[in-house]
């Protein structure tokens, strides 16, 4: 193990089963580490269960931001019997292990430090087992010099709903926490070599997480009718914009399913809503109609799709990227779309709060395609830009000769809103005419395609370009999508190599036309997936005729490491040498 | 009575001759005439069947949305803008079978629309399918055997879910269902009105003599407010009882029970978003 990077850059485990809290301690614990100074990751994996089973949330403390997953722990807390069988592929010789006796030696074939603390004893004393996940965050933030008083307030400010005597149980928790671990940091038995600078204009940053960024960049976008059914890993979005639907004025319904949801929707957005559906995969798959209904009436609409291993019911709280093809083809017939596929926190905000303009603009569906990865994961950031941010509404008051559909040069037709003006607004499920009646003419049918076409052209012309890191001199070109932006960066600065570049894609549909000459240059492209069959890659391949020469690609439905993405990349240029 | 503001002149009506959709869309464009609506303030919203295509026969705004979702769309626009009046048209195919569980849920939220079920008790666009209304025994070229599922007493599941405004009409008659149409679209709520009307293709045994035979007005006496009353009449066997059967007063229309508009009534559309609000709660995330 490189002892610099433990230094500077330092990851820290809480795992155990569901119900035992673990969430609140992640949050209070991320919280405290970024108003300390602090760079902070978050990003947490469970089973879909309520009680019970093991879940585990992964911290990285650093020096520098740090926004991607790895394996290496280096700091470990199990709260039951079967956290390190569960974590025993991430456990090296130099993790520290604090925990409870029969909790640090169920596997004593692997080696690591193991330290006992007896949490659960401690918490009893103080009134039940409830409070050792809080005894163990006030051990951990002695052992990383976090500012108590910082954990005092939030904690204070957590619990104070449940009343004083549960706030003054917490704060002696932490309090437990603190005077445990100090005779061991005292005494040498714990040494973490921990050696990060405190960053005061950290302490002001924001940090959310992917499911924040995207309710708020829905609510920036204007959004003011969102609808949604509970469906892992999106449920959250809904959540959140029902907790301030009366504060901004917006409906928020839990509608009685998919279908229901997107026609309420496309109802709304036809009324002159803002719209906007949230949901997953399998959600989604009942929606493909009322997608094509908004291809044909041109309605605007926001769709955002979480994704989750399928198919069918799948792993629901677990992440992949295997709807791209469902949401790239879903709906009967021809017509234009958008795919954003976020990397960061800031484009999770920003392009879903960019996908209410665009829709409003064009009259196609918007989608923003993330996955629990990204929806599960935060991490502190210095702004959101939303000061600058456009609410574009492109809607006109009608006269007594408005057609909704009337035929124009680009394809866009003025768009008017019933009860707004004088005109009349059709809209129209059949094949229709610019006045949005029903039509078999075949001349009529022939120009409504047209006019999709064009506004297909239009879309790609105004494309988001993909984003290229590295030397313009490279051999090798990695293209990825979504939510492993990150993890490839990382591995890209570990591996530390001129001639390698990364071509990364938040708009993954349609792609932008400098895509093929950034290809057409690379002796060797790899795909950086997590599907089995490199969806994104297909879709470059079809667009731009060049095929990938590798695909890395996972599909376990746990997101890819940093050190895996290196290992992978490390075999490519490896075989390369050998060919 | 004259009703221009609804008339669409230079247009073939694809119904058949002799079609209850006729007198329907007399029913309805006298209706809204006489209750002076304008249609610039009307929204007509269908799904799909003969009865879908209603709104492109008359002078409407209008949502032809797609099979069995036309009552999700029709909340959708209401609860956007209140101040538009808001009918939802289709058949019992649409609403019934294939739009069973929206037919449902919208009773559940109460939208303040009409909904007019043109219930021919066969399918016609298809043609001549069972319908979830066809009777037993009713035999067509799918069901050979004739129909063996028991069929949907639409009146009867809205009652028991409580429906704001549950009536039966029957479009031979054309004066007292625009009685009932009116007081539907006057109603505070979801407003149900199972429309029979028959099918002169495909439905040999329920025509208009047939509906004429067996059906009679709820008389003066019901009580409207009284739901196990209202269940009963709707549980007749023997005939189709018409009328309004069932109004419950109390419950409030979804648009209200949102909230969103106590403190400004604005629709959806005209609405901003507030940045000291956005930027207050952006502020909760340091």
């Amino acid at each position: 193990m490189n002892e610099r990077e433990t230094k500077k850059d330092f990851s820290i485990v809480l795992c155990g089963a569901a119900g035992q809290g673990i969430q609140t301690v992640e949050e209070l614990l991320t919280k405290t580490l970024k108003r300390s100074g602090y760079h902070v990751f978050a990003t947490r994996e469970y089973m879909s269960r309520v009680r019970g089973g093991v879940n585990s949330t992964t911290i990285r403390v650093s020096s520098k931001p740090v926004r991607a997953f790895i394996d290496r722990i280096d700091l470990l807390i199990p709260l039951n019997l079967q956290a390190l069988p569960h974590l025993m592929e991430r456990i090296s010789s130099h993790t520290i292990i604090i925990g409870e006796k029969k909790y640090i030696e169920t596997i004593p074939e692997v080696e690591a430090k193991r330290i006992e603390v007896p949490f659960l004893d401690l918490s009893n004393q103080l009134g039940g087992k409830i409070y050792a996940n809080i005894i163990a965050l006030g051990a951990i933030l002695r052992l990383l010099n976090a500012e108590k008083r910082v954990l005092d307030s939030l904690v204070t400010q957590n619990f104070k709903k449940k009343g004083q005597e549960i706030v003054d149980n917490n704060i002696n928790a932490v309090n437990k926490g603190y005077e445990i671990i100090e005779p061991l940091i005292q005494s040498n038995t714990i040494e973490i070599n921990f050696n990060i600078n405190k960053d005061p204009s950290i302490e002001n940053d924001f940090i959310l997480d992917g499911t924040q960024a995207i309710a708020l960049g829905a609510i920036a976008g204007g959004c003011n009718f969102a609808c949604f059914y509970p469906m892992a890993p999106s449920t959250g979005i809904g959540t959140f914009l029902a907790q301030h639907a009366l504060e901004f004025g917006m409906i928020v319904d839990q509608s009685e399913d998919e279908i229901s949801v997107i026609n309420k929707t496309l109802g709304a957005s036809y009324a002159g809503a803002r719209a906007f559906v949230s949901t997953a995969g399998g959600g989604f798959s009942l929606m493909s109609e009322g997608v094509s209904l908004a291809g044909m009436m041109e309605l605007p609409i926001v769709i955002v799709v979480g994704q989750r291993p399928g198919p069918s019911t799948g792993m629901p709280t677990r992440t992949c990227q295997e709807d791209l093809r469902l949401v790239l083809h879903s709906g009967a017939g021809f017509f234009p779309r958008v795919i954003f596929s976020p990397g960061t926190i800031e484009d999770a905000f920003a392009l879903t709060q960019k996908a209410f303009n665009i829709t409003q603009q064009y009259h196609v569906p918007v989608f923003i395609l993330t996955d629990q990865y990204l929806v599960d994961s935060y991490y502190n950031i210095k702004k959101l830009n939303h000061e600058n941010m456009s609410i574009e509404k492109h809607i006109i008051k009608t006269d007594e000769t408005y057609e909704r559909y009337r035929f124009t040069e680009n394809g866009i037709s003025p768009r008017g809103i019933p009860g707004f003006g004088e005109g009349l607004v059709d809209a129209d499920s059949h094949t229709h005419d610019e006045y949005g009646n029903i039509t078999e003419d075949p001349v009529i049918r022939k120009k409504t395609v047209q006019k999709r076409f064009k506004k297909l052209g239009l879309l790609r012309k105004s494309a988001i370009p993909p984003k290229f890191i590295g030397n313009p001199d490279f051999k090798y070109l990695i293209v990825s999508w979504g939510s492993n932006y990150y993890l490839v960066r990382e591995a890209l600065e570990k591996l530390n190599r001129d001639d390698m570049a990364f071509l990364f894609f938040k708009q993954v549909y349609p792609i932008h036309k400098d895509t093929f000459n950034y290809l057409i240059k690379a002796e060797i492209k790899i795909a950086i997936e997590q599907n089995p069959t490199g969806d994104f890659a297909k879709l470059l391949e079809n667009e731009t005729h060049i095929n990938m020469n590798h695909r890395i690609l996972k599909h376990s439905g746990y997101v890819f490491s940093v050190e895996e993405i290196l290992e992978g990349l490390k075999n490519i240029i490896e075989g390369d040498k050998n060919d | 009575m004259t009703n221009k503001e609804f008339d669409l002149e230079g247009i073939e009506i694809h119904w058949c001759p002799g079609c209850g959709n006729y007198n329907a869309l007399k029913i309805m464009k006298e209706s809204l005439t006489e209750l002076k609506i304008k249609v610039k303030d009307l929204v007509i919203v269908s799904g799909i069947g003969q009865a879908g295509k209603f709104p492109h026969f008359m002078r409407a705004q209008s949502y032809n949305g797609l099979h069995g979702r036309y009552l999700s769309a029709a909340l959708g626009i209401k609860a956007s803008n209140p101040e538009l009046t808001v009918i939802a048209v289709s058949g019992d195919g649409c609403t019934y079978s294939e739009g069973g569980n929206h037919f449902i849920h919208t009773i559940r939220y109460n939208p303040n629309i009409v909904n007019i079920v043109h219930n021919n008790q066969v399918y016609g666009l298809t043609k001549g399918q069972a319908s979830p209304t066809s009777s037993l025994g009713f035999k067509t070229k799918v069901q050979v055997l004739g129909v063996i599922n028991e069929p949907f007493n639409a009146v009867a599941v809205a009652i028991s879910l409580n429906a704001s405004f549950v009536a039966r009409a029957f479009v031979g008659d054309i004066d007292k269902t625009k009685e009932i149409l009116k007081k539907a679209i006057n109603h505070k709520g979801y407003a149900l009105i199972d429309l029979l009307c028959p099918c002169v293709t495909f439905n040999r045994v329920n025509t208009f003599q047939w509906y004429k035979e067996n059906s009679y007005y709820v008389d003066n006496f019901h009580n409207v407010y009284d739901q196990a009353e209202a269940m009963k009449l709707a549980l007749d066997s023997q005939k189709f009882p018409l009328g309004i059967l069932y109004i419950n007063p109390n419950r409030r229309p979804y648009e209200e029970n949102i909230r969103i508009y106590e403190q400004d009534q604005r629709p959806l559309y005209q609405r901003d978003l507030d940045r000291n609000k956005f930027n207050q709660l952006l502020e909760s995330f340091r």
